[in-house]
């Protein structure tokens, strides 16, 4: 694996400009992360509506490109999925990363495809896994409304 | 003796051929005489020590106990004042364990902000008994205000410990003038010197502290032995701060008396083969001699401080000078952990993150750096060689 293959251009535009950064307004739900050995933080605000369906989701936080990349373009991805959906999604997102499945397209467009798999390169990084799982933990934990901080050390 | 051809004594480099190492402040490698020493004592010498009174086990505590000599020699130290635990970390647990005993709500403690977290967690555990802590400030520059102790004393302050070389930035703490400072007042002092010995001076008689830890792994020596120095003084006053075999004098159902000296604070079987290696490390270092280190490091500082200065992109934690053996970096625009991701595609080691010293992350207004330490197997190839990684870096993360 070529490092230029990890730190592709897609990864590197979000990581430089995250999208969907922020406190979102009127979020329902939320949660705080944390990877301790690396310092890095974040904070997921979402919408839970009526329906289940998540109507806006975004991230505070800091990280390195990695992280960050990946809370912002997890936040483009479930915005406007089920709470179902997103929970499927995070699960395959584990997958992907920790045992090197290859996701199929489950529901997401050719575009939303590609973003989600951009990432599936830091599973040969294993000492950068915990930098792009993190936002998925914490929008797990921002969807049962956790009250604690979760902390990435003691989950991965 | 040649520091060219040193880098031959670590096995690790034969092993690892294109390794660059700079994280010795994390932990140092091992020479090749540390390792025998080991293989040695396990395969012809083993057995417990300080328990059974078979030749075998009397032979390995002499042997152990050796070491204790070799250490007091090192350092300059005082007969039945060196302390065996398992890494500083448990010396100043010790220390703030013990000492906090004495203590009650009110007293304060001087700390500063340049402390590693071993030197601070320990003594928060006393803010419960509602004891307060303050830190003696840093500068920009990253240096310990020392000029700014003396306000800080009180009437309350009961004990002050001070870290002697800054894990991140390298910076020394004028710590003869704490110590004398200190003195004057009648507070005893603590010394973190983790990042000292084996780096710089020590001389325990001259600085003539109340403690000092150091650890084992840092200066070349197998990893699971701190090493407390520890005035007489406080190996009397101090109750035990573990319990266990060979620390008592005599157990019964109602009462048990602890064993006098050093013995009182070693409860449980140590680290006995890593304690005989140990020697090896300071003899490797005294064969090295102090001085040569010294020229050795600085001469790589001045000459990675200058050329890593030249791109520009880099910001430095504090104002790193050249007289230390560790500073730390960011190059703007990337985290240090993709930085540090990107040297180990090249085989180089830097540590990336807080290294244990939020307080002074915070206080630099940084959440985590790139940290360069040295050690006796570094060269100029080393150096030209992360200067190449800095530049492939940036042009990954397409900075000009």
């Amino acid at each position: 694996m070529d490092l230029t293959e990890l730190y592709q251009d897609l990864i590197l535009d979000h990581g430089k400009k995250p999208r969907n950064f922020g406190k979102c307004n009127k979020f329902n739900h939320d949660a705080e992360g944390h990877n301790p050995l690396c310092g890095d933080n974040i904070h997921v605000y979402l919408i839970l509506d009526s329906e289940k369906k998540v109507k806006d989701i975004s991230f505070e936080g800091s990280g390195c490109a990695i992280s960050v990349a990946s809370s912002s373009i997890m936040t483009e991805i479930v915005k406007g999925k089920s709470e179902k959906q997103a929970r499927e999604l995070l699960n395959l997102f584990f997958k992907m990363i920790k045992e090197g499945q290859e996701i199929k397209k489950v529901g997401l467009s050719e575009d939303e495809h590609i973003k989600f798999s951009s990432l599936a390169g830091v599973g040969r990084f294993p000492m950068r896994v915990k930098c792009a799982t993190l936002s998925w933990h914490t929008l797990r934990a921002a969807l049962d409304n956790e009250k604690k901080p979760i902390n990435s050390e003691i989950i991965d | 003796m040649n520091l060219k051809d040193i880098k031959n004594q670590f096995p690790i480099f034969k092993s690892n051929k294109n390794l660059i190492y700079f994280d010795t402040a994390n932990s140092a490698q091992k020479p090749k005489q540390v390792i025998d020493a080991l293989e040695n004592f396990y395969k012809n010498h083993y057995a417990n020590i300080g328990r059974a009174v078979y030749g075998l086990a009397a032979r390995a505590t002499a042997d152990f106990e050796s070491t204790r000599e070799t250490i007091k020699e090192f350092v300059n130290g005082t007969e039945g004042e060196i302390v065996f635990t398992k890494n500083s970390t448990e010396s100043l647990n010790l220390v703030a364990h013990c000492f906090g005993k004495f203590l009650k709500e009110g007293d304060e403690i001087i700390l500063t902000e340049a402390e590693h977290h071993s030197n601070y967690v320990p003594w928060h555990f006393l803010r419960k008994k509602k004891v307060n802590i303050k830190f003696i400030p840093i500068n920009e520059d990253g240096e310990v205000e020392v000029n700014k102790l003396t306000s800080l004393i009180t009437n309350k302050t009961k004990f002050i410990s001070v870290i002697h070389i800054s894990n991140v930035t390298g910076l020394t703490t004028d710590i003869k003038k704490v110590i004398s400072i200190a003195k004057a007042k009648k507070i005893p002092v603590c010394i973190d010197g983790t990042q000292a010995v084996a780096h710089t001076y020590v001389d325990f008689k001259e600085l003539d502290c109340d403690f000092y830890a150091f650890s084992s792994h840092k200066i070349y020596g197998p990893t699971g032995i701190g090493i407390l120095y520890m005035k007489n003084k406080w190996i009397e006053q101090f109750e035990p701060f573990l319990g266990g075999g060979g620390m008592i004098q005599n157990v019964d159902t109602k009462n048990i008396t602890y064993a006098s000296g050093v013995s009182k604070f070693e409860a449980g079987s140590l680290a006995s083969a890593e304690v005989v290696a140990l020697k090896q490390a300071v003899k490797f270092v005294k064969d090295i001699k102090i001085k040569n280190i010294i020229s050795h490091e600085q001469s790589l500082a001045s000459y990675a401080l200058d050329k890593i200065s030249k791109f520009n992109d880099i910001e430095f934690v504090g104002s790193p000078s050249n007289k230390g053996s560790v500073f730390s970096f960011n190059i703007k625009g990337v985290h240090a952990h993709d930085a540090s991701t990107v040297f180990d595609e090249d085989d180089i080691a830097v540590r990336a993150g807080h290294h244990c010293c939020q307080i002074l992350h915070k206080k630099m207004k940084i959440g985590s750096s790139l940290r360069m330490s040295f050690g006796v197997y570094n060269n100029k190839q080393d150096i030209d060689a992360i200067c190449e990684s800095i530049k492939k870096c940036k042009k990954i993360f397409k900075l000009k």
